[in-house]
């Protein structure tokens, strides 16, 4: 009890610096996820996730210095490489989207496991530092890593609100958007850039294969909630920092489970909340919630003559 | 006399064979029941069931307390079947669009099964990280007696599973062509859709977690999709196609095992680098050879685009 009292009122500094990190972060995933799942580009945070693996393991093979941003821009490089072939090959084929998206997924992140067993074997090369981007390690965030987080939140945050009608017009109506002169192939690969940014970003504290859910499931809720697009900001905004902060929060106060090892796994615990939240918000959003939809298909089936009236 | 001491030593040992084997036996049975998802756009379904199948290997692992196979094959099986259901009825409820709901419902379910594996780990080697790329370096180590010879046990399943798939395909070839192609047509012919697509599922969730331990639930998905994706490129039949692909996984094993053999990796990992290289290298060459075609056939390459 002292110790959620302690959590709660963010007396303890690494919690404090944790929980502001990420919720930061998923704040402006949240936002940037919108714009991508509108975009039908839900699922390309994915694929950069998968190649910033093997981007990670070159930077630690080619660069001296092992810091954190060092790896993190190996992880951007191969990130956006990994977009223009997956886009390169799209314009040539004409080919499945999803096939080519499955096997951008599974070849770069196949590349990862070699370079990494590679590292391994390498005298001296120990991987223990790799290993914590599989799953993140959330906990173990110091104040500088932090800052990292910050910066590169603060820059998508501002690209998004200040470009916030061009994208919108990008997203409903791209058609349209082109014919009144928008630079609408810029906005994409912006767009995408964006995305890469957010997802790297978010390696070090949920994880290569768990950071997609920050770009998906807050998005995901948030449309429930509302069909205009920045209240749709909002609400997804809103949703990414509560899961943020109560996965951290739970997996901080939460006691270890009897003889685990480790304690709760807190990416994981930040991406069950934001599920948590999603079904809630499927389930109880106003207008097209699933219990208010039968509500009113119950009192359709009652005969109610008003309602029966408005709608045949 | 020679000195034995001096004698080469063979560059593939017995149990190099066994496990290239394995990998030959995953990649294309895997690759066979793919080329139906691609076929029908659902790869990134492939991938949603890999990741989720987790949750139902560990619920499985947590109920039993054993690795054996078949529970985890029946947990697995469940939740890939529930994946597919609850992906496209969050689809239709959630008015987001598939590929959303897929990330939505795979995400959720794979840090489902983090958790619960994290809650497990203690008490037995399951831990995710081997989950993510399988360790296809230790199948010769696990063997069952299969007449009279000791065969690795991830052979033999695979082995089953891929009769399996062989014999399904060949007596429902009719349902699956028909609901691939044109699932109204199939409808009206009296053949019953949902019920076809929900054995498909099954049959993707049940290779899946086969293969998953020797090969890990990521690279499994280049298993799945990479040899239909790339042999579609190169022909436009079906018959051809499945053939063509059994052939791509089959060399896509071989060539990635001794790959990492020889540079001393992750054999699953190259494996998986390897389909990729061969999915963008095929892209490429289709590209230029379509390009040549056109150009030889109407002489001036310049006027041979069809005018806007």
């Amino acid at each position: 009890m002292a110790e959620l009292f302690r959590l709660l009122s963010l007396q303890d500094s690494s919690t404090r610096v944790v929980m502001l990190s990420t919720a930061c972060l998923a704040v402006a995933a949240a936002l940037v996820g919108s714009l991508a799942m509108l975009r039908r580009r839900a699922l390309v945070g994915d694929a950069v996730a998968h190649a910033s693996l093997p981007g990670i393991c070159l930077a630690w093979f080619v660069a001296g210095d092992r810091s954190l941003a060092v790896l993190l821009v190996g992880a951007l490089v191969l990130g956006l490489a990994c977009m223009a072939i997956m886009a390169l090959v799209q314009r040539l084929t004409k080919a499945r989207e999803d096939a080519t998206t499955a096997i951008a997924i599974s070849g770069f992140f196949g590349l990862g496991i070699v370079l990494s067993r590679m590292i391994q074997n390498q005298p001296g090369g120990n991987r223990a530092g790799l290993d914590g981007f599989l799953f993140g390690k959330a906990a173990s965030a110091v104040t500088s890593d932090a800052w990292l987080v910050l910066a590169v939140a603060a820059i998508a945050v501002t690209t998004i609100l200040a470009l916030r009608k061009e994208f919108g017009l990008l997203c409903f109506d791209r058609d349209f958007a082109a014919g009144i002169g928008r630079p609408v192939h810029r906005l994409d690969a912006l767009l995408l850039v964006l995305v890469a940014l957010v997802t790297v970003a978010g390696l070090p504290s949920v994880g290569v294969v768990l950071v997609v859910a920050l770009l998906v499931i807050p998005p995901a809720a948030a449309r429930c909630w509302s069909s205009s697009l920045s209240t749709m900001l909002v609400a997804a905004a809103a949703i990414g920092a509560a899961s943020a902060i109560i996965g951290t929060g739970l997996s901080a106060v939460l006691p270890p489970p009897a003889g685990a090892s480790g304690g709760w796994p807190t990416g994981p615990m930040i991406v069950l909340t934001a599920a948590v939240l999603f079904v809630l918000s499927l389930l109880l959003a106003p207008e097209r919630g699933v219990l208010m939809v039968m509500w009113r298909w119950h009192r359709r089936r009652e005969g109610n003559p008003s309602i029966l009236g408005n709608t045949r | 006399m020679i000195d034995p001491s001096l004698a080469p030593e063979p560059w593939l040992t017995v149990d190099d064979l066994w496990t290239m084997a394995t990998a030959v036996l995953a990649s294309v049975a895997c690759g066979l029941v793919g080329c139906w998802l691609v076929l029908r756009r659902l790869s990134l379904l492939g991938d949603a069931i890999s990741h989720a199948v987790l949750p139902g290997i560990a619920g499985a692992f947590l109920l039993t307390g054993t690795r054996d196979v078949l529970p985890m094959l029946a947990g697995a099986t469940v939740i890939g079947v529930a994946t597919a259901f609850i992906s496209s009825a969050l689809g239709r409820w959630g008015r987001v669009d598939r590929d959303a709901a897929m990330g939505v419902t795979f995400t959720s379910l794979f840090a489902l099964g983090v958790v619960m594996m994290s809650l497990a780990a203690r008490q037995v080697d399951l831990d995710p990280g081997c989950v993510l790329y399988g360790l296809l370096e230790f199948v010769p180590f696990d063997t069952v007696e299969l007449l009279g010879m000791p065969v690795p046990r991830a052979a033999a399943w695979l082995g089953a599973v891929l009769v399996i798939d062989v014999v399904l395909m060949l007596a429902f070839f009719k349902e699956l062509r028909a609901t691939s192609f044109d699932s109204a047509h199939a409808a009206s012919l009296g053949i019953r859709v949902g019920v076809v697509h929900l054995g498909l599922m099954a049959a993707v969730a049940a290779n899946t977690v086969v293969a998953f331990e020797s090969v890990g639930s990521i690279l499994v998905v280049a298993m799945l999709v990479a040899p239909g994706a790339t042999a579609r490129l190169w022909t436009d039949r079906l018959v051809p196609m499945l053939w063509l692909a059994s052939g791509i996984a089959s060399a896509t094993a071989i060539v990635g095992y001794l790959a990492a053999l020889e540079l001393n990796t992750s054999a699953a990992g190259m494996i998986a680098t390897i389909s990729m290289v061969g999915y963008v290298g095929s892209v490429g060459a289709v590209v230029t050879i379509g390009a040549t075609r056109r150009s030889s056939r109407v002489g001036r390459p310049s006027l041979s685009e069809p005018l806007p």
